[in-house]
């Protein structure tokens, strides 16, 4: 069992965190027009990095979300932060 | 031409020592340029530059594969091959494979041991009994054979099963489909191999393909580890790696898929049964090991190794579905890089940059599809346009809302 860090509650088991998203990737604004091209984008398209990836995590006993970087080809998290509005 | 393999050719090669068997494919060094090049050495892209040169003439083809033929998911899965799927648009095209597959080992002269042997679906509840009816009078119609068996029938076809009503989750009948089975995966890559290399096409192995030669922009070719190999068409067929060359945005999440091989034991299961309730799926090979598999790692990766608790829900839905194989030792376990789209369907078509056609998104699922894809990618390339099978599966339909959303027919399973 691989264990992820949240800056809360320490190292916990990985079944404990939930992965959540590309993190960068903005809904876009629906109170203006939005292309088929633009919300498909956004709907069905990821980053899906080889290597380096920034990606948006829950960890799901404190409901804290995290900005996690994390290598995907070796499982390594290689750093953690909280993910907070306006924050990042 | 290579010779070709016979029962007479064996007999000949056993009394000389098995000494003229002679290499199956050649080795060759990659041309400057060719008509075509197909990126990725798996099941789909060695069937593509088959269809290529055997359906379409085609002779300037290349097959570009980074690693060993079939190092990728087709040698990396769990072998089984169905149609059973519930949109017209899929049972056309796994049934399109199917049929292929029925034919494969004559028209390539190399034996990829077809096993009919059956799959079922099983169902827990009534509920799910019911909904097991829809599904196959959905697949009776898409003229898909398809029957809907009751638990007595189950415990015929696999009495290993557990099939007490005090299971914990007791077996109520399932989903029966008789033309499924299992195939050798090496031996559909290998096959598909040497009968494209005896039409001309160049197979180049240990050769990275790093991104893609863009032209006033267009794809003119690709660059590799062995320099810049030009062509004006590119098909591109990499499973999990298809977003990792650059160049287009494509709706996939690369995903570990996980499986097991037990050790060798007599035969108990003479059919492949699947639990969608336990997550777990299982058939037996020939050799007497038994070919687990499960659900995806819960986690985006590209590493060909899988996680702890992924193993866990696999294995212990495996001691749920058949306790008398709690004591079973396992042999090895793996995982391979596998493509997953949002609707579970593949992507088959032109990218946005003008001369590159992808073939991809099969998930845990394409290796029932690899006659069909190639057949559908070859068809692409050669003509520049789709054959009516592969037309729903264009990158276009996530743009239109027009998915096919097989997750319930391929949720978890291969
Ligand atoms: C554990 C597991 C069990 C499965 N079970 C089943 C099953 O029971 N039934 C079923 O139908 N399907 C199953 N699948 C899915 C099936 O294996 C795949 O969908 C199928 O094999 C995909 O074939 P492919 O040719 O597209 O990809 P692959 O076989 O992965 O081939 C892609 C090739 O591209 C090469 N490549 C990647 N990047 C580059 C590059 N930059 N340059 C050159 N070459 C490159 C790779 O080395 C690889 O050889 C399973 C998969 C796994 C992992
Ligand atoms: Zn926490």
């Amino acid at each position: 069992m691989q264990r992820f860090p949240c800056p809360f509650c320490g190292l916990r088991d990985e079944t404990e965190f939930f992965y959540a998203g590309d993190l960068g990737k903005v809904r876009p604004d629906t109170t203006q027009p939005v292309s088929d091209e633009e919300w498909s984008a956004y709907l069905n398209d990821y980053a899906n990095v080889k290597g380096r990836a920034k990606e948006v995590w829950v960890h799901t006993a404190c409901q804290e979300y995290l900005a996690l970087e994390r290598d995907t080809v070796t499982m390594d998290v290689l750093s953690v932060t909280q993910f907070r509005k306006g924050e990042i | 031409m290579t010779k070709s393999y016979s029962g007479f050719r064996l007999l000949k090669e056993g009394i000389g020592g098995n000494k003229g068997w002679g290499q199956a494919w050649r080795t060759p060094e990659p041309e400057k340029i060719y008509d075509f090049i197909i990126v990725g050495g798996g099941g789909h892209g060695l069937a593509t530059a088959y269809y290529l040169a055997k359906k379409h003439g085609q002779k300037k083809v290349a097959v570009i594969e980074r690693g060993w033929l079939g190092g990728g998911n087709t040698g990396r899965n769990t072998t089984v091959v169905r149609s059973n799927y519930f949109y017209p648009e899929s049972a056309a095209l796994y049934d399109m494979s199917l049929k292929l597959y029925e034919q494969l080992s004559r028209e390539l002269n190399f034996n990829i041991m077809l096993s009919q042997r059956g799959m079922v679906v099983l169902a827990h509840s009534d509920p799910e009994m019911e909904l097991s009816a829809r599904i196959v009078n959905a697949m009776q119609i898409n003229g898909t054979d398809a029957e809907l068996i009751d638990a007595d029938r189950v415990k015929k076809l696999a009495p290993i099963l557990n099939t007490r009503p005090d299971a914990r989750f007791p077996i109520k009948g399932g989903v029966y489909q008789g033309r499924g089975g299992t195939a050798r995966h090496d031996a559909v890559a290998w096959g598909y191999a040497r009968a494209a290399d005896a039409l001309g096409v160049d197979i180049i192995q240990n050769c990275e393909v790093t991104n893609f030669l863009i032209e006033g922009g267009e794809c003119k070719g690709v660059e590799t580890s062995k320099g810049t190999i030009r062509a004006s068409r590119v098909g591109v067929a990499v499973a999990g790696h298809s977003t990792v060359m650059g160049g287009y945005k494509l709706p996939i999440q690369t995903y570990t898929l996980q499986a097991f091989v037990s050790e060798p034991m007599k035969p108990v299961m003479d059919t492949v049964a699947f639990s969608p309730s336990y997550g777990t799926y299982f058939s037996q090979s020939d050799k007497g090991g038994l070919v687990i598999g499960g659900g995806l790692d819960r986690i985006p990766s590209y590493a060909q190794k899988g996680n702890m608790p992924a193993q866990e829900a696999v294995l212990s839905g495996l001691i749920e579905m058949a306790p008398a194989l709690a004591k079973v030792k396992l042999l090895r376990h793996w995982g391979g890089a596998v493509d997953v789209t949002p609707d579970s369907s593949p992507v088959i078509g032109p990218v946005d940059v003008p001369g590159i056609y992808i073939n991809c998104g099969w998930g845990t699922g394409g290796f029932k599809a690899i006659p069909a894809g190639g057949y559908l990618l070859a068809h692409l390339l050669a003509t520049g346009k789709h054959h009516e099978v592969s037309a729903p599966f264009d990158p276009s339909r996530f743009r239109k809302g027009r998915l096919i959303d097989e997750a319930a027919a391929s949720g978890i399973a291969h």
